[in-house]
């Protein structure tokens, strides 16, 4: 197939900015969105820091009806959704209803509405259940609704990987093009910062339990010891290249290229972990050579094993040194699902602007051979972008994204 | 036309039917599974008929590591796995590691465990600030059901792409779509594929009460699951799990490999009308049938069955009635239409990878299975329902259907791969 699937829209709502211009400005200076928790009382918990959103209320964007059926991680994917329409200058009913669709991935679902109806069966009873649960918390429900809101009747789908999905939804947003589909959304949302998903995110004994907003997520530093969970996450608008310019689109950030998927061998067996695999199909997809990527966004785990292994795979593909590195995330905390799609726009940003973000806070152990950007973000010219996430378990996918002509 | 896949292997784990072998009995038969729920006190619920599967975990090979770790919807998914490859007769270790993927399908994830964890960390809902010293390690795998594709890849020996596919109810579908298609375009060789939800919880029942989309009918529930029947008054809660081995179609042959059926169509669209309404003029769905029939390649009239979603709500039954009559025509009458939701129940995300198993095993035996409880005829659904019980019919291709909430409507065909292109 030759059908190439361009960006054409955007729309992110991460800790560092609701918007892609907010985004981008605060991302491209490296300013910090991590803090201590404010959305309950963390004090008796672990860890306490997380990226939160701050300002942000569903009412001033979402008709009121919409509010009780919905679980933040929805408010905001709504919200962006209707950003990214219209940042692609796209409006409902110009495109034809079959040939749109809705691709997104999750992670832990609606996971603070399902707190609240869990608490109302157990403490009151059965009957204090809202109807909505039956949809709410569920891991479809972003595509159902940012499919109902915008009348987009085409091939829709949900995938989860952990943080590795974000990428794995735009991947298959980009099956559907070549299928035939003109415009499809693509992302990830997620925001379970609430008691319940807080619990069930320590539980996987890899949060960081520093208090230090500047100290405690830092991958590749020898100080690492673990990451900081953010909310939010970015809809991507996803076209037929030649569909989107036979409507003139006003925006073409990039091109989603390349695209390589794998999962890690069972813990023991000894065998290579498959971040490497997943990196070379992706450039093979896109059929560039690893000379040719100009910067690589890394998933950036947080934990020493993992980052020796993401270290490891970049360097077995690019040489020692031989690609910059960034991992932006640094200032917002990992946002599970929304953590690919966000990465993806700023690897597109960079390739607009000419500008690498930095890592923040990181001191690059000198156990990695690789070019990590740290301190201040780096003028470079950025043609071709490669974008990692990767989820627990042994989730890796890469996404390569370059410029176009 | 580029590469084919066939299902070489499948595992079924249903409520009354462990193994393919034991599901094939009952729906022949046309026995239901459906009884009064046993998994919790359901005194306080509205609805409280349920089908439950007898399943003990340590029988089919789990560690009690194993089952400490799994929700009992992963435990269904690594059994339904394993049988699955045994039956396929597929030794993976001649094949590459990397072009073996895994995708399944589940609607609710883990929520059984979470329910049962929640009420642990919050002291059954006493608190808001949940307790984290009384989480186990394994919350975070309940939190994340990507966790089922992880457990599945372990359990198999995977190493190509994994994901969870949650489409909500039509997840089951779903899956096997994505494993087709990362065949088809060369990603994957070999796809383990399927879906599975274990959500007899109390969280599941009450807000499926909330709604009255499952029945009350509590003091009949071996009859309480009734498809496209005029008395029916809301669907029965289900659960269980299938999973196929797809293969390339020319690798298999070379391989001697029993084939099941080929996958020659699929196709999902989105009725963007409400979360859990349908229209009941079924045009979502009859696109999605018309694309999969035409990337089968396949005139309506080579439809021999028709798999319905047959979820027993009368919005359903009417909205797939019309869509069938919408996408087949006048074949829509002459073409068996069964629901075998009336005998396992609705297993949410799961039955979509059910319904496909039913459909290979009715091509298999050419034997059409029975929509069970289905005594009084509603005057708006008027096709063939294969009332009671099965039926010989010649089966070389069927069409299965699905319908959920979040409005996604997906269609397969399933048919036998030497038949001709037209």
């Amino acid at each position: 197939m030759s059908a190439k699937t361009i960006i054409t829209g955007i729309g992110v709502a991460t800790p560092n900015g609701l918007g892609v211009d907010d985004f981008w400005a605060a991302t491209r200076v490296g300013k910090n969105a991590i803090d201590r928790i404010t959305r309950f009382d963390a004090s008796s918990y672990p860890s306490q820091l997380a990226g939160e959103i701050r300002g942000f209320e569903a009412k001033d964007h979402l008709p009121s009806r919409l509010i009780p059926q919905t679980d933040r991680m929805t408010r905001l994917a709504l919200v962006a959704a209707d950003c990214a329409f219209e940042d692609a200058g796209v409006k409902p009913g110009d495109i034809p209803e079959f040939d749109m669709g809705v691709v997104t991935a999750s992670t832990s679902g609606g996971f603070e509405f399902g707190q609240n109806e869990l608490q109302k069966l157990w403490s009151q009873g059965s009957q204090y259940v809202s109807a909505y649960q039956s949809f709410a918390w569920f891991y479809a429900v972003n595509s159902g609704q940012i499919s109902i809101r915008n009348g987009m009747r085409g091939p829709s789908g949900v995938v989860v990987s952990d943080h590795a999905g974000g990428l794995d939804a735009i991947a298959q947003a980009r099956r559907q093009i070549r299928k035939g589909s003109k415009l499809i959304f693509s992302g990830g949302f997620d925001a379970s910062i609430c008691p319940w998903g807080w619990v069930a995110q320590i539980a996987g004994g890899r949060l960081s339990t520093s208090d230090h907003p500047e100290r405690a997520y830092l991958p590749f530093d020898a100080a690492a010891s673990g990451y900081v969970p953010g909310e939010g996450g970015a809809l991507l608008i996803l076209e037929d290249r030649q569909s989107a310019l036979e409507r003139d689109a006003e925006n073409v950030y990039g091109e989603v290229a390349g695209y390589g998927s794998t999962f890690d061998p069972k813990p023991g067996s000894g065998r290579e972990p498959g971040l490497r695999r997943a990196i070379e199909v992706a450039l093979a997809d896109a059929g560039v050579e690893a000379g040719q990527v100009d910067v690589v966004f890394a998933d950036a785990a947080g934990t020493p094993r993992l980052d020796r292994e993401e270290a490891d795979a970049i360097t077995a593909v690019f040489g020692p040194g031989g690609v910059p590195v960034t991992a932006p995330k640094t200032m917002i905390g990992r946002l599970y699902s929304g953590a690919g799609p966000v990465d993806v726009v700023s690897a597109v940003l960079a390739i607009r602007e000419g500008l690498i973000p930095p890592t923040t806070n990181v001191v690059l152990s000198p156990d990695y051979d690789i070019d990590l950007v740290t301190g201040q973000p780096r003028t470079a010219s950025v043609r071709t972008a490669l974008v990692l996430a990767r989820g627990y378990g042994g989730f890796n996918s890469a996404v390569v994204v370059r410029a176009v002509d | 036309m580029g590469r084919r896949v066939v299902i070489t292997g499948l595992g079924v784990l249903a409520p009354g039917g462990i193994g393919a072998k034991n599901f094939w009995s009952l729906l022949s038969e046309g026995r239901t599974a459906t009884r009064g729920i046993t998994f919790f006190d359901p005194s306080s619920f509205r609805s409280r008929v349920a089908a439950e599967a007898d399943f003990d975990p340590a029988l089919h090979g789990l560690t009690p590591q194993d089952i400490r770790r799994m929700d009992r919807a992963a435990q269904f998914a690594v059994v339904t796995a394993r049988e699955a490859l045994a039956d396929s007769g597929l030794d993976l270790a001649g094949f590459d590691p990397h072009r073996t993927g895994v995708t399944i399908g589940s609607a609710v994830g883990a929520t059984t465990g979470l329910d049962d964890e929640y009420r642990v960390v919050s002291n059954d809902g006493r608190l808001d600030l949940v307790d984290h010293t009384y989480a186990p390690p394994h919350l975070y795998n309940h939190f994340v059901p990507s966790s089922f594709a992880a457990e599945v890849a372990w359990a198999v020996g995977a190493e190509g792409p994994a994901t969870v596919v949650s489409t909500g109810c039509t997840s089951g579908l779903d899956s096997v779509g994505h494993a087709v298609e990362l065949i088809r375009e060369g990603t994957a060789d070999v796809m383990i594929t399927g879906a599975t939800d274990a959500p007899i919880s109390p969280i599941t029942m009450a807000c499926f009460d909330a709604i009255k989309a499952t029945t009350p009918r509590n003091d009949d529930p071996e009859h309480a699951s009734r498809p496209f029947d005029g008395t029916r008054n809301g669907f029965v809660l289900g659960e269980g799990s299938a999973v196929f081995v797809l293969e390339e179609l020319e690798s298999a042959k070379k391989r001697g490999a029993h084939i099941y059926a080929e996958i020659a169509g699929y196709a999902s669209r989105c009725n963007a009308f409400h979360m859990t309404g349908l229209r009941p003029d079924g045009r979502e769905m009859s696109e999605a049938i018309d694309v999969a029939l035409a990337e089968a390649r396949m005139n309506p009239d080579r439809i021999d069955y028709i798999n319905a979603h047959g979820s027993g709500t009368k919005q359903n039954d009417r909205h797939e009635t019309a869509a069938f009559k919408l996408s087949l025509g006048e074949h829509a009458y002459r073409t068996p239409v069964s629901s075998i939701k009336s005998m396992v129940g609705h297993s949410l995300g799961a039955i979509g990878s059910i319904e496909i198993a039913a459909s290979v095993l009715a091509m298999e035996n050419h034997v059409v299975p029975p929509t069970a409880n289905l005594h009084t005829p509603d005057p708006e659904c008027d096709l063939d329902y294969v009332p009671l019980t099965a039926r010989e019919h010649r089966t070389d291709a069927v069409l299965t259907v699905g319908s959920g909430f979040g409005g996604f409507q997906s269609a397969m065909v399933l048919a036998r791969p030497e038949r001709s292109q037209a």
